[in-house]
């Protein structure tokens, strides 16, 4: 653990977030809405990781868990009128109980049936919203009054902080000894049994966590957006972008995860101008690197610096 | 050995029973095991030694009956909950974290069963250290899993299952895979582990094996007990002899120089292959004429299937394999099969959900209709129980059936050579012997080239022509049926 902090991975990481601190000295507004949005997806993106790079547990779901965070807040907001952060954090509690109730028979199914399970529970959330329009803003969007702060700068810093203490929290969970008993019973359940192993425990707090990070991140995004849609936090295309970026940036690296999704965001912003093509393009890296780089940007980084 | 048989058992096995469906994979196994003593679950595969293993450890439920540990029955409660008791196991196969150092391995195996422990402490490095040099990994415990030779994988698992000091260590095959120098120093290792007072059950396909290592073997076949007893008891026992070789064989051989090719009509030439760090054929050269009946035998892990799926072009090896003088390298593993090289496999890969009639069509696919129908109707006279069952799910039909279909619907694609893998796999004697007989009768009505495996010798040898011996990816023998028994059967009680 110790070694961790004189690894080139620390001073890397280190250097990366205080330059990121200052850009808003020096950037324009518009830059900082565009990252502000991507460290709220690596957090997501991260928590996926945890899932899938630690326990295997391929979750094809990641914003029911985010939806139910993003929507319960800005529900209690837009009807109670509850303060900002309560009710960020009911949002979490409310993805932490969500997220339990489903892993809790999920996990009990094997191979590619904990994935559906996912899936459906996605669905079902989407059918949710647009069925209870009066309380979801169904497929127009639920208005929420309140936002932390209107200044661009504060709220790039509040995201930025939250994806450090985020990613601090996670890569240090995925490098304690509860990581290294979810690689075990990821990469072979009845070995990690019979070493004394209970493996759905180990996995179903693998999901509380990434429930909990995932869900207090898209309660944070509906408050900086002002308002919460199907589109932008529950849709499926949304989850694939979150997997597709965890995987970018490097499976089982947690903070790969992160660049993986920094990139989707700003590659695509970037690409705006190209329309249509843009998301065909960044398909198309996104398909390049899983074929030939499989380790994804910090996995070939990283065992280039092992060798 | 004295002492030990003094102490009250470690563990009792009363009465285990495990079912799978109608597959009753164990049958009313008793056994006692104590403290400082090793012992032996042998049988043949398929016998439920492995099953057996399983439901000891909680990895397979019990259908029935009591497992106690230290007058306690833990027979039902979950893996992680038997360990915990004191329970270690060695799997056959490895898969270590390869992220992780070998000394990381093994202190995954030393942390408690907690979701609050975040910091492994010094005194867990400490232990680790000390397992890695108990089980000769002290060299390269700083090195990943993916760098070391298997051996040294074999004794990383050895290693995670001693971590919290068992009572009881359950090893799944000691030696598979391993050299014949290798097999000394884990032999050693097991002891050992005896020495140090825990309780050592092995399972393993034959008493010769582990015979020099364990105190008392338990012989079982098809989910029951045969006998048991001390290695030498078992190994002179009348049934465990029917089972491994069979009585008296009556042999067939036709002598070599009567098949008339001048160059064989397969040749295997000095062909190796390795699964990754294992080697699991070492130089083997074998050949087969046409029309000759060759069986190779060997144990389980010797090396029959790999020798098969290279000879089918599945698996990439050095050396050359030629058939009537050509090299099949290069051809694809359908064109060989097309052309006259059909392998029945071991794990027979019928079409469950198609019908019995549907699969001997897909076989006999490449013929004309006439053809077909004219194949069909000899294939029924040598499988009458095929003909009755035309309509019904493959998957339905007994082992025995299943297996004359696989045979059968390798057959309808007029083989030149038909290699069969492990027929006998799991069939009940009664089986074996319609097997038997259907064998006898393609020999003597037909022209076919027959290539065919097994670790059943009183299946192999009565039909042969010619025998190879493969043990520990080499062959080791080869000659004359006959003389099987005298020179090279000693190896397969």
């Amino acid at each position: 653990m110790l070694d961790f902090f004189k690894s080139r991975l620390f001073f890397v990481s280190l250097a990366v977030v205080i330059i990121a601190a200052t850009l808003p000295l020096y950037v324009s507004g518009y830059v900082l809405g565009l990252l502000t949005v991507a460290y709220y997806f690596g957090v997501f993106a991260m928590a996926w990781d945890l899932l899938f790079g630690f326990a295997g547990e391929v979750n094809f779901g990641p914003t029911f868990l985010i939806g139910v965070g993003a929507y319960t807040a800005g529900i209690l907001n837009n009807q109670y009128g509850w303060s900002v952060y309560l009710c960020i954090l009911l949002g979490a509690l409310a993805s932490v109980i969500a997220g339990f109730v489903l892993a809790l028979p999920a996990l009990r199914v094997r191979g590619p049936y904990f994935g559906l399970t996912t899936l459906v529970a996605v669905l079902m959330l989407q059918n949710f919203v647009v069925v209870f329009a009066d309380l979801t803003g169904g497929e127009i969007g639920l208005t929420i009054p309140d936002v932390i702060s209107i200044d661009a700068g504060v709220n790039y810093w509040i995201a930025l902080g939250f994806m450090t203490i985020s990613a601090i929290v996670l890569y240090g969970l995925s490098q304690s000894p509860i990581g290294l008993v979810l690689q075990a019973s990821g990469q072979d359940p009845v070995q990690a049994g019979a070493l004394g192993f209970n493996i759905v425990k180990h996995k179903l707090a693998a999901f509380v966590v990434s429930a909990f990070f995932s869900g207090l991140s898209g309660a944070l995004l509906v408050f900086y957006f002002g308002t919460a849609s199907v589109g932008t936090v529950v849709d499926v295309a949304v989850g694939v972008n979150v997997i597709v970026a965890a995987v970018l940036g490097g499976r089982r690296t947690v903070l790969g995860a992160a660049l993986g999704a920094i990139f989707l965001i700003v590659a695509g912003e970037f690409l705006r101008p190209t329309g249509e093509l843009a998301t065909f393009i960044v398909s198309a890296v996104a398909l390049l690197v899983v074929l030939f780089f499989p380790g994804g940007f910090l996995g070939a980084a990283l065992s280039r610096e092992a060798r | 050995m004295d002492t030990a048989t003094n102490n009250p058992p470690v563990l009792e096995v009363r009465g285990l029973t495990k079912r799978f469906g109608g597959l009753t994979a164990v049958k009313n196994l008793n056994l006692d095991l104590r403290g400082g003593e090793i012992f032996g679950l042998i049988g043949p595969n398929g016998s439920g030694k492995s099953t057996a293993m399983k439901a000891i450890m909680g990895i397979e439920r019990p259908s029935a009956g009591e497992v106690i540990f230290q007058g306690e029955n833990v027979a039902g409660l979950p893996a992680h909950k038997i360990a915990r008791k004191g329970f270690g196991m060695v799997f056959q196969h490895s898969r270590p974290l390869n992220r992780q150092t070998v000394l990381e391995n093994i202190m995954v195996a030393l942390l408690p069963d907690s979701l609050l422990m975040f910091f492994a402490d010094k005194a867990l490095t400490e232990r680790a250290e000390w397992i890695a040099n108990r089980v000769g990994l002290g060299a390269v415990m700083h090195r990943r899993p993916p760098t070391l030779p298997f051996a040294d994988l074999r004794r990383l698992e050895l290693a995670k299952a001693i971590a919290r000091d068992p009572k009881v260590v359950l090893v799944d095959e000691p030696f598979a895979g391993l050299t014949l120098a290798e097999v000394g120093a884990f032999s050693e290792l097991i002891r050992s582990f005896r020495d140090e007072g825990r309780a050592v059950l092995l399972v393993d396909h034959n008493v010769k094996s582990v015979a020099a290592l364990v105190d008392r073997v338990l012989a079982m076949y098809l989910g029951e007990e045969i006998v048991t007893g001390r290695a030498d008891e078992v190994m002179r026992n009348e049934t465990v002899r029917r089972v491994y070789l069979g009585g008296a064989i009556e042999t067939h051989a036709r002598p070599e120089t009567s098949f008339e090719d001048r160059v064989p009509f397969l040749q295997v030439e000095n062909v190796s292959v390795f699964y990754g760090k294992a080697q699991a054929l070492d130089n083997v050269s074998i050949h087969v004429h046409q029309g000759e009946f060759v069986s190779v035998v060997g144990l389980n892990g010797a090396g029959k299937t790999t020798l098969f799926n290279a000879i089918s072009g599945f698996l990439p090896y050095s050396g050359e394999i030629l058939r009537d003088g050509e090299r099949l390298r290069g051809t694809s593993p359908a064109r060989i099969a097309r052309t006259g090289i059909v392998q029945c496999p071991e794990s027979r890969e019928l079409f469950g959900e198609m019908s019995v009639r549907e699969n001997l069509d897909l076989g006999g696919q490449h013929l004309s209709d006439e053809d077909r129908e004219k194949q069909l109707a000899w294939l029924f006279e040598l499988f009458p129980i095929l003909k009755e069952r035309q309509g019904q799910m493959a998957q339905t039909l007994s082992g025995g059936e299943q297996q004359m279909l696989a045979i059968g619907r390798a057959l309808m694609m007029q083989p030149k050579i038909l290699i069969l893998d492990e027929p006998t796999l799991g069939l009940a004697p009664v089986i074996l012997e319609q097997l038997s007989k259907a064998l006898e009768r393609l020999r003597q009505t037909t022209q076919i080239t027959v290539l065919l495996g097994e670790q059943n010798v009183t299946f192999a040898l009565p039909h042969a022509d010619r025998v190879y011996v493969l043990e520990h990816a080499r062959i080791v023998w080869e000659g004359d049926p006959g003389r099987f028994a005298v020179e090279a059967g000693a190896g397969y009680l």
